[in-house]
């Protein structure tokens, strides 16, 4: 505690530049992952396609792409769009999946009702398709900030500063308090986003309690 | 593109394949440090994951497990336990094992739950006791879920493994913090090319694997 007093300044700037690291690459991830889902669910080809290539992109390990990403996009190295970047990658591999759960999930009766009731396809998808498929988005969403906001420390590996410089700092200075700062900042940093989240999904789905209370009611 | 080039010739020299900084000897310490890590993992996680199954208990500690482990940075658990137990392979080895034991727990627990109810009661009511339930029903049932689970475990490891590299002298990691130390670039994309491409030969060893297992265990079934 008297690390933290001692060096506030320092890891109040240290925790601002994760967040502006990791807010970008959730929203990025959730912006290319929905509609990469609805695709997915849309076409047999796609799906295969889309899920295949995802999951190839999952399974490359962190630190090499946060490597090769600033050759590919012509970036400098420690740049922290190079960090978003990877991050979105991640994202929008975990992602893609349960959107296309997501939109699978929706009953097609609902679909079928709006159809027949003169909604465009675009009004279709905006006011019926994406608010029944909130649930599960908003549940994939969860986990993609956790491991965003976790992943994210590894930028300090190649300079680029987040919580995760508290790690590397505290390591090469010997101060087992401030790499200790570093986890416990990053996990509570993630506590508070995903109850962002939650909440932003109770308020967008405000049916979903009364659904619930009717459900057991049946059972 | 000259990048390119440099990382292909600093791949094809004969002096990076020998010795104890070759890519041989590093290949091996990588695989050996996932292997001993995912051993270790499986020996806690299994019995832990199978027991509360078997007896339902514990869904929602594993729930929060799992999800409050995905923020949890590796990073700053190799560096913890480093300068705790000093530099070497033991850190990262602790540190390895709590990141892959959560998601073997989870899947043992969901596998073993979820094995079907009529075939787990009959064999109660065939007077099977609570081990034999378990080891000749529920287990044998959850293997398709458990090996998801030891699948993703083993590819997080695998790719996590490079940042053992910080803290000790093993695995492929270590040519990315050394061309990073000496800015050396194609060093570092060298060894971010061979971690990667350990990665991609791992996911799909452990797809194969995967189907080979079912077509084993399931042969009257025509593949898909």
């Amino acid at each position: 505690m008297n690390w933290v007093a001692a060096n506030l300044a320092q890891v109040m700037a240290l925790l601002f530049a994760h967040i502006a690291i990791t807010i970008p690459a959730i929203v990025l991830s959730v912006a290319v992952a929905v509609p990469l889902g609805r695709l997915a669910h849309a076409s047999g080809r796609a799906r295969g396609s889309i899920l295949a290539t995802t999951g190839v992109l999952y399974a490359i390990p962190s630190l090499p792409l946060l490597i090769v990403i600033p050759i590919v996009f012509g970036l400098p190295l420690r740049s922290p769009a190079t960090m978003i970047i990877a991050l979105t990658v991640y994202g929008v591999a975990m992602l893609a999946r349960s959107a296309a759960d997501a939109f699978a999930a929706v009953p097609p009766d609902a679909v079928t009702v709006a159809t027949a009731t003169g909604h465009t396809p675009a009004g279709r998808f905006l006011h019926v398709e994406l608010p029944l498929a909130m649930p599960v988005l908003i549940a994939g969403t969860r986990v993609v900030a956790m491991s965003t906001i976790g992943l994210a420390t590894i930028g300090a590996l190649i300079g680029i500063p987040s919580l995760g410089s508290l790690l590397t700092d505290g390591f090469q200075r010997g101060i087992a308090a401030e790499v200790a700062t570093g986890i416990v900042l990053t996990l509570v940093l993630a506590a508070v986003v995903d109850g962002a989240l939650w909440l932003t999904g109770r308020v967008s789905q405000p049916w979903s309690h009364i659904v619930r209370e009717t459900r057991s009611a049946s059972l | 593109m000259n990048l390119v080039g440099e990382t292909l010739l600093w791949l094809a020299d004969p002096l990076h394949w020998t010795g104890p900084d070759g890519i041989p000897t590093r290949l091996a310490q990588h695989v050996g440090l996932t292997v001993v890590v995912i051993a270790i993992a499986s020996a806690i996680a299994l019995p832990i994951g199978a027991w509360m199954g078997h007896t339902r208990r514990g869904e929602v500690t594993i729930a929060t497990l799992v999800n409050g482990s995905r923020a949890l940075p590796t990073l700053g658990l190799v560096t913890l336990f480093a300068l705790w137990l000093g530099i070497g392979v033991r850190a990262p080895i602790i540190a390895l094992v709590i990141l892959a034991v959560p998601s073997i727990v989870a899947a043992t627990y969901s596998g073993i739950s979820s094995a079907s109810r009529p075939a787990v009661e009959a064999a109660r009511a065939l007077g099977h006791t609570s081990w034999q339930t378990l080891s000749r029903i529920e287990a044998p049932l959850a293997m398709p879920t458990i090996g998801g689970g030891l699948q993703s475990a083993l590819l997080q490891v695998v790719a996590t493994a490079t940042i053992a590299a910080y803290v000790a002298d093993v695995g492929l990691g270590r040519y990315i913090f050394a061309g990073l130390k000496s800015r050396d670039y194609p060093e570092m994309l060298a060894g971010s090319v061979l971690v990667i491409l350990l990665a991609l030969v791992v996911t799909a060893a452990a797809a194969g694997v995967g189907r080979l297992y079912r077509r084993l265990t399931n042969p009257e079934r025509t593949p898909e």
